[in-house]
């Protein structure tokens, strides 16, 4: 293997990486402050990729404009998700959550395949995402390039919301003590909305962009990113958003290595992120950032 | 200032407060003693909207609170202390007494800062450091200035001495007089009933979910039953 080729092959690895790693963290958001595996936040990446398809094609919309509005939508979508399953339940206990997490997705995943059909459609994709750029031998598509260039972004963003706003504030106070922080005088029902809000927002900047590099929109179109995310937020250590993008990139960098050097192995990629899965929860169930486990009340 | 009246509270099938009623007028310090179990953290809860009432009655300024969600109780103008310091670990001092103000318009923040700073010297100094590494009686100045913040009308101590060395309850409980005479109302709940009822005004004696004795602070100071009960004599 040359030089060139490795570079590339580090380059994809990057390019799939950040894209577990936008889903990864609205896992790892919404688990740090309820506690709840959102089974269903993988069903948004498919959500975000059927809006960003009507914008384009139904209300023929620029991509520029149709692409945003699709991450807004599907933000509201995470906020409604949050408002009929999980706030009815916030005083029961985990596992109802649990399940209500699942029915969710299900319902998700069915309500698109009765409304829209099994069959898959098309990603209107961009023709600027499609132009390739050449340095010395290495060729790179421009799509290739912008997701992780987008993924840091959206990154350095989301952490100064966390870190440097009120509403940021007062979700890193909940996600300690959600009784304490309502003594506080702060609307708890408000923080966790923010929080789907940003989660499922960066889900859609995940759903979209997933869609230019795979495009094929099926109903089920999230099911495999959203495990694959849920993996990389396990193995950064749940709960951790800076540790959610790590196990994204790690994740997404070792299963493009791994098929690039043993091409063998190429079938087995899913069986093997799951086998990490499985390792890390054995092994060491923080994960490589995450704080010890506690339980919250 | 506030009124509760008759109020039944339930966990379950245990019948935690049977008629409860209290009364605290503006501009005193009221406290409420008792055993652990008595029902004194939860008449706190009460108030501020965490348990609900099964029946009964909470007024803050005429207003019934019973039917409020807590957040909007907080911001009629009270602030809490919890039982067990509760700090947010993973946040610095200073931005704990953020969220203290964090219902306040940002114009009085620096000088209620400064007023909570010149109560408590020490988070001045602390005020980077992470609030989970503070020491305990740290963490109680921290508690304690925390629902100072948003320079509330009335102020719930609950336990605020509880496990902290003898000069730090001194400390607290010098700090509870001053903000009384800088007109805070305070409801304190204290099982360290001698200092309790030295800094109060006026004190209720609760046992098992029940008020049993009622009185001026001095008063139930030289009560038998209360010498006998909780100052072991």
């Amino acid at each position: 293997m040359t030089a060139t080729i490795f570079l590339q092959q580090i380059i994809n690895g990057a390019s799939l990486g950040s894209l577990y790693a936008l889903v990864a963290i609205g896992y790892t958001m919404v688990y740090g402050i309820l506690r709840l595996i959102n089974f269903a936040h993988g069903d948004l990446l498919m959500f975000a990729a059927y809006a960003a398809i009507y914008g384009s094609t139904l209300f023929s919309l620029p991509w520029f404009i149709s692409f945003p509005l699709a991450v807004v939508a599907t933000a509201a979508m995470g906020i409604l998700l949050d408002r009929a399953a999980y706030r009815p339940l916030r005083d029961a206990p985990r596992i109802s959550l649990l399940i209500s997490a699942i029915g969710a997705s299900f319902l998700l995943e069915n309500l698109a395949l009765v409304v829209i059909g099994g069959v898959p459609k098309g990603f209107p994709r961009p023709s600027v995402f499609d132009q390739v750029i050449s340095v010395g031998e290495l060729r790179i598509q421009i799509m290739t390039i912008v997701t992780p260039v987008m993924t840091i972004v959206l990154l350095m963003g989301l952490l100064y919301i966390v870190h440097r706003t009120k509403i940021g504030k007062a979700m890193r106070a909940a996600s300690k003590d959600f009784e304490t922080t309502r003594l506080m005088g702060i609307n708890l029902d408000w923080v966790i909305a923010v929080t789907f809000l940003l989660g499922s927002a960066l889900a859609a900047a995940g759903g979209v962009m997933w869609a230019m590099k795979y495009p094929q929109v099926n109903p089920f179109m999230g099911v495999i990113p959203g495990l694959k995310a849920f993996i990389a937020a396990v193995l950064g250590g749940i709960g951790s958003i800076v540790g959610a993008v790590v196990g994204g990139f790690l994740l997404g960098l070792g299963e493009i290595l791994i098929v690039a050097f043993v091409p063998e192995l190429a079938l087995y990629r899913d069986a093997i992120a799951f086998l990490i899965l499985i390792l890390v929860l054995l092994f060491r169930p923080t994960g490589i950032m995450g704080e010890p486990m506690i339980d919250k009340s | 200032m506030l009124e509760i009246k008759d109020i039944n509270v339930y966990y379950g099938g245990i019948h935690a407060l049977k008629g409860v009623s209290v009364e605290v007028k503006q501009g005193q310090v009221v406290t409420l003693i008792g055993s652990n179990g008595a029902g004194k953290s939860t008449t706190l809860r009460s108030i501020v909207g965490l348990v609900k009432p099964r029946s009964g009655s909470v007024k803050f300024e005429g207003e019934e609170l019973t039917r409020l969600a807590a957040h909007k109780i907080i911001r009629r103008g009270i602030g809490v202390s919890p039982e067990g310091r509760h700090v947010f670990p993973n946040l610095s001092v200073l931005e704990n007494l953020e969220l203290g103000a964090y219902h306040q318009s940002p114009k009085n923040f620096s000088a209620d800062l400064e007023w909570v700073y010149s109560l408590f010297p020490r988070l001045k100094e602390r005020q980077r450091q992470l609030s989970g590494t503070l020491s305990g009686g740290e963490q109680q100045m921290l508690a304690f200035g925390r629902a100072l913040m948003s320079r509330p009308k009335l102020v719930l101590l609950d336990e605020p001495s509880l496990g902290l060395a003898p000069l730090v309850v001194e400390e607290v409980f010098k700090t509870i007089r001053a903000i009384n005479r800088q007109g805070a109302t305070v409801l304190l709940v204290e099982q360290n009933a001698v200092a309790a009822l030295k800094v109060a005004h006026y004190a209720y004696v609760l046992e098992t979910g029940r008020v049993i004795l009622e009185g001026v602070g001095e008063e139930l100071l030289q009560d038998e039953r209360v010498r006998g009960a909780y100052l072991g004599e």
